[in-house]
């Protein structure tokens, strides 16, 4: 019964597939075809081995025993499988306060320069006079220019803060803003924080694509600049801004260079990060003498803590990505 | 009767309301960038001592760049190094980029899941991770161990390759390159997450209507890739070309010795002297390649 219906199927397909079949250009083709499906599957699959390689080798050195380290048999996979060093880390670089700390920076970081750059994103885009090209120039000038330059007079600037000599007259001296999180405020919110000229580009690449009939008809029926700005663009602006928001989050989690600068005795990430091997070193010697001083120990200590510190990162990745990956073709970078 | 008109019209009021969106970033960009910028000149050419209260600063001339370029032992040498690695890391990267970002741009199935993959370096490689990646213990020890079961054999045929090039006349330099961005390639693959970002937006922009034609036209994948693909997304190389050297240059070593200087030996003017000397030479490196590839890139409309 199954097999006749499928030969009548079969015999009115067959003459046409089989006259195809028959030329060898179909084999040919059918052949790289599948030739193709094959490489790119075996290219994909190493590219993504490769990348995910360091977090998987942290993974891996992070739920061992300090026992399996001297284990010439234990090399990927531990015999003795332990959170112990999580909990260690926690416990002796300040896990949680320092996550509370970066969270809150970042989030501010974020939330500023979000804020100033698609303002100057928007002006730039609408912005049509004498000079304005030249004062877009500057945006990308700021790109260009590596921070190292204005490092020296950044930090003193910080060091000693005074807006147009008001503070000194009040207080007699200037402000000392480091150790603070002033600076990143002040820069997020002036534009200036790190790469904001790529965030003001993209914002301003993004804006030249949304036709400026939508705000005259916001003015025509009465609406001012701002409320047009808030209403009618902002809502419009949304893979943008969720791509910046992201960009400017994840940068600001992983920066060393700024924060480096600017904080020194308030532990964050990336501070927590570099510093992580002195201070473990330090706990250990008053916890446990007899693993204190062995440096392998001490490396997978640290391995762990910098799986710590970018878990929370790929963790908010995971949610995110869908939404990222699509808003960034969205976004308008490519013109 | 025609009134004379007063004021501006709506369109020119809109266009100067404009400035208030910008005036923000405009403070930001005098008292935060152009102010540091001059100052950071005017110390190239003086020593500056930090004291209790403030700074005080003392013009010398041309002495901290003669010192920089002149005197002090690693800064040529780091310069240059970074200057070439740039050279080399930066082709490859574009290249990278640009091959990966097509073939996540084809229809396969887990698709959503490589691309994911593929981009967490923009998330990951920046900063203090990568920092940390280099010289630790445990992680050379499982990369040794794994070496001697399969990673040898690898290094073993990646030598017989470079000799199978080379007998057939390759060029020797041709020859180093390959091998050498193959020893890269980790390197390379974290360094290009937002590149294949900007290019796979790029490709999605391509009309389709494009590619139906010429296979119409009896085009391979191959031409149909030199013909319309490259053309149509050379303006983005030159973004990318330009985001990979301003990428690289932001953790090459003269960056580092710059804030070592800065910071641990106290030499404040030195430092600012090595920056300036460092951000001229970008910007002529910048100015050339620019120049280069814009002679090629084609433009739509």
């Amino acid at each position: 019964m199954k097999a006749e219906s499928i030969r009548e199927k079969a015999a009115h397909v067959l003459p046409s597939s089989l006259e195809r079949m028959s030329h060898s250009s179909f084999w040919v083709n059918h052949v790289k075809n599948w030739l193709w499906v094959f490489v790119r599957s075996v290219l994909l699959a190493g590219i993504s081995f490769i990348i995910l390689y360091p977090i998987l080798i942290k993974v891996m050195i992070a739920i061992k025993d300090p026992v399996d380290l001297y284990d010439a048999s234990v090399v990927w996979i531990p015999k003795h499988f332990t959170l112990r060093n999580f909990l260690l880390v926690s416990e002796s670089l300040n896990y949680p306060k320092v996550l509370l700390n970066t969270s809150l920076l970042s989030i501010l970081v974020m939330v500023c320069q979000t804020l100033s750059c698609v303002l100057a994103g928007y002006g730039f885009s609408r912005m049509k006079f004498r000079g304005s090209g030249l004062l877009f120039g500057c945006v990308i000038f700021t790109i260009l220019v590596p921070p190292q330059t204005i490092m020296i007079p950044t930090y003193l600037t910080y060091k000693n803060f005074d807006i147009l000599g008001i503070i000194t007259f009040l207080t007699g001296k200037p402000l000392n803003l480091i150790d603070t999180y002033w600076p990143f405020f002040i820069s997020s919110i002036l534009g200036m924080g790190l790469k904001t000229g790529l965030f003001v580009y993209i914002f301003r690449q993004f804006f030249r694509g949304i036709p400026k009939d939508l705000e005259e008809a916001a003015w025509v029926d009465g609406s001012g600049t701002f409320g047009t700005f808030m209403r009618i663009i902002l809502p419009n602006a949304i893979p943008a801004l969720v791509t910046v928001m992201l960009f400017s989050f994840v940068w600001q989690w992983n920066d060393s260079f700024f924060t480096g600068m600017v904080l020194n005795e308030t532990g964050v990430m990336s501070s927590m990060v570099s510093g992580a091997w002195g201070q473990i070193m330090f706990y250990l010697r008053y916890t446990e003498t007899s693993l204190g001083m062995d440096p392998l120990y001490a490396s997978m200590i640290r391995n762990t803590a910098v799986l710590m510190a970018i878990l929370p990162l790929i963790i908010m990745y995971l949610f995110v990505q869908r939404h990222f990956v699509e808003s960034m073709e969205r976004s308008g970078l490519v013109g | 009767m025609k009134q004379p008109r007063v004021g501006l019209t709506l369109h020119q009021r809109q266009k100067y309301k404009g400035v208030w969106f910008i005036l923000p970033w405009f403070a930001g960009f005098l008292l935060l960038f152009l102010v540091p910028l001059i100052n950071s000149l005017r110390y190239s050419f003086s020593t500056l001592k930090v004291n209790d209260n403030g700074f005080s600063i003392q013009s010398v001339g041309w002495a901290n760049f003669k010192n920089a370029l002149f005197q002090d032992e690693h800064y040529v040498r780091t310069l240059t190094e970074s200057m070439a690695n740039m050279a080399i890391n930066v082709p490859l990267i574009v290249i990278f980029s640009l091959f990966a970002a097509v073939l996540l741009n084809q229809k396969f199935k887990g698709r959503g899941l490589v691309r994911a993959i593929f981009f967490l370096p923009v998330i990951l490689a920046s900063g203090v991770i990568a920092a940390v990646e280099n010289g630790d213990y445990t992680q050379g020890i499982i990369k040794s161990a794994s070496q001697t079961s399969s990673g040898e054999f690898a290094l073993f045929r990646n030598l017989e390759l470079a000799k199978l090039l080379l007998n057939s006349g390759v060029n020797y330099q041709i020859v180093q390159y390959l091998v050498g961005a193959v020893n890269r390639i980790y390197q390379i693959i974290t360094a290009s997450g937002v590149q294949i970002l900007i290019f796979v937006a790029g490709l999605q922009s391509i009309s389709g209507s494009l590619y139906e034609a010429s296979k119409i036209e009896g085009a391979t994948g191959y031409e149909s890739f030199w013909k319309i693909t490259f053309p149509m997304i050379s303006p983005l190389i030159l973004t990318n070309v330009v985001y990979s050297i301003i990428d690289n240059l932001l953790t090459s070593p003269t960056t580092q010795q710059i804030r070592d200087t800065a910071f641990k030996s106290y030499q404040f003017g030195l430092s600012a002297a090595m920056a300036w000397i460092y951000f001229v030479v970008i910007s002529l490196f910048l100015w050339l390649i620019t120049m280069l590839i814009s002679r090629k890139v084609f433009y739509h409309d």
